[in-house]
């Protein structure tokens, strides 16, 4: 049995450090020592992206990367997203557009949609089904939450232009 | 999954002399996302993993006309990506890594990681034969060097000892009016695995409108990826015309060796070998005409 190792990672901006046995994978780590649960288990082999965070400004499967690996990076997860003034756009765009029905998706999505924003702010509509192509949801069809990523893009650059 | 020790050596000195102590129980991770799924699944059960994205070698990009690419085997895809030298000089092999599985999978995977996992499907390993890439591999005996198409060996297996680790690609510069191409065949838009793919690297002499130098490779069709030689020299010396661009196309299917699985019949795959060696071979015949002057 490997030993435990303590590893040290900024987690939705805050300072944080846990320990994990080099054999768990990030989302575990989140979800059962850190008590982060917005992050969701869906396939475990990176096809599914309800277990999207961002690690270092990309989109990552968090069931594809090591606890350990972690180390010195900058993690943010779904539990980052709203702030004490209330939801993020995408998240108020989400629920205006109904882009959820279970929701067990809903958490990567976003994640997903906020990395892309964060490095493109006006994609166009074939960016951002690309950007979401490693996103499954079994409800919507997609439309709805593509719908809702470009209304928040409109709503950010109008806020830009504000 | 099983117990596993974890090592993030930061030199490549470092890497080999662990490498070189734990032997076959070893197994080196450079993006984890074929590797972590192979341990979940039991398919490999090292007891050592040696994750190689924290040393510095592994994960630079360089490039001059003078010296060509040199890029790091641990970079991941979607940096191969966003490389504007990438971009220009070597447009097929960006596009074949910045096709692999979704933005979330490119973040960590990369193409050195792709070429040692072996798969006959990989994306960018026909991109890197086509372009004459050199593997830079260094063991505790030194360095040696291994053409891209000497790499594997069989589903899963390469030329790499355990206690070896590929360090770069090193890959010429394009001549004046040379350029490349990746298209591979999915019944998807986007993350899927290839039913087959096919990469071309051509150099046109625009004066005397011909061909002076063409490689083509092929994935999914074969046991590991297949270097096509026949299929390039059907097209060295000659005008890219429609005939000669057939004759290519012919040579590439003699080439192949598919297989039936769940992803398509070998008969669709030799056809599928024939309709993207066409294509690729114009997109980059267009790409080399049209390639600034450099």
């Amino acid at each position: 049995m490997s030993k435990k190792t303590v590893v040290e990672a900024t987690i939705n901006g805050e300072t944080m450090e846990f320990l994990c046995e080099p054999r768990d994978c990030l989302l575990e780590v989140l979800r059962d020592e850190l008590e982060l649960t917005g992050s969701k288990e869906g396939c475990l082999t990176g096809d599914c992206g309800a277990c999207t965070v961002i690690v270092d400004g990309r989109p990552t499967c968090s069931c594809l990367m090591l606890g350990v690996e972690a180390q010195g990076k900058k993690i943010d997860t779904i539990e980052g997203m709203a702030s004490p003034a209330g939801l993020h756009v995408l998240q108020q765009k989400f629920l205006e557009h109904a882009a959820l029905q279970c929701g067990i998706c809903t958490p990567g999505f976003l994640m997903s949609s906020k990395a892309l924003l964060e490095r493109n702010p006006s994609p166009t509509e074939a960016e951002i089904r690309y950007a979401l192509a490693g996103n499954l949801c079994r409800c919507t069809g997609y439309d709805k939450i593509v719908r809702a990523v470009m209304d928040a893009v409109k709503t950010l650059a109008g806020a830009r232009a504000a | 999954m099983h117990a596993i020790n974890y090592e993030a050596p930061t030199t490549v000195d470092q890497a080999v002399k662990l490498l070189a102590r734990h032997g076959e129980k070893a197994r080196t991770l450079c993006g984890g996302t074929d590797l972590i799924i192979q341990l979940r699944a039991g398919v490999r059960r090292p007891e050592h993993v040696v994750d190689l994205k924290n040393i510095a070698d592994l994960r630079r990009i360089s490039f001059s006309m003078q010296h060509g690419l040199k890029l790091g085997a641990a970079v991941p895809a979607i940096e191969v990506h966003e490389n504007a030298d990438m971009r220009r000089y070597y447009p097929g092999l960006t596009e074949a890594a910045h096709l692999i599985g979704s933005l979330q999978i490119q973040s960590r995977a990369s193409v050195g990681g792709n070429l040692c996992n072996g798969s006959p499907a990989a994306d960018t390993i026909p991109a890197l034969i086509a372009v004459g890439a050199k593997c830079r591999v260094v063991g505790p005996k030194g360095e040696r060097i291994v053409a891209a198409e000497d790499f594997c060996t069989g589903p899963g297996r390469t030329v790499l000892q355990p206690d070896e680790i590929l360090v770069e690609f090193q890959i010429p510069a394009p001549a004046r009016h040379a350029s490349d191409a990746y298209l591979r065949f999915i019944p998807r838009n986007e993350m899927d695995i290839a039913v087959v793919g096919v990469g071309a690297a051509l150099t046109l002499d625009l004066a005397d409108d011909r061909c002076i130098d063409a490689r083509i490779a092929l994935g999914a069709v074969g046991p590991t990826p297949i270097f096509a030689k026949e299929a390039g020299a059907a097209l060295i010396g000659k005008k890219l015309d429609a005939a000669a661009i057939e004759r290519a196309a012919q040579a590439a299917i003699a080439a192949s060796s598919p297989i039936d699985d769940m992803r398509g019949t070998a008969e669709f795959r030799r056809h599928i070998v024939g309709v993207l060696t066409r294509r690729v071979v114009t997109i980059a015949a267009e790409r080399a005409r049209t390639a600034q002057s450099r």
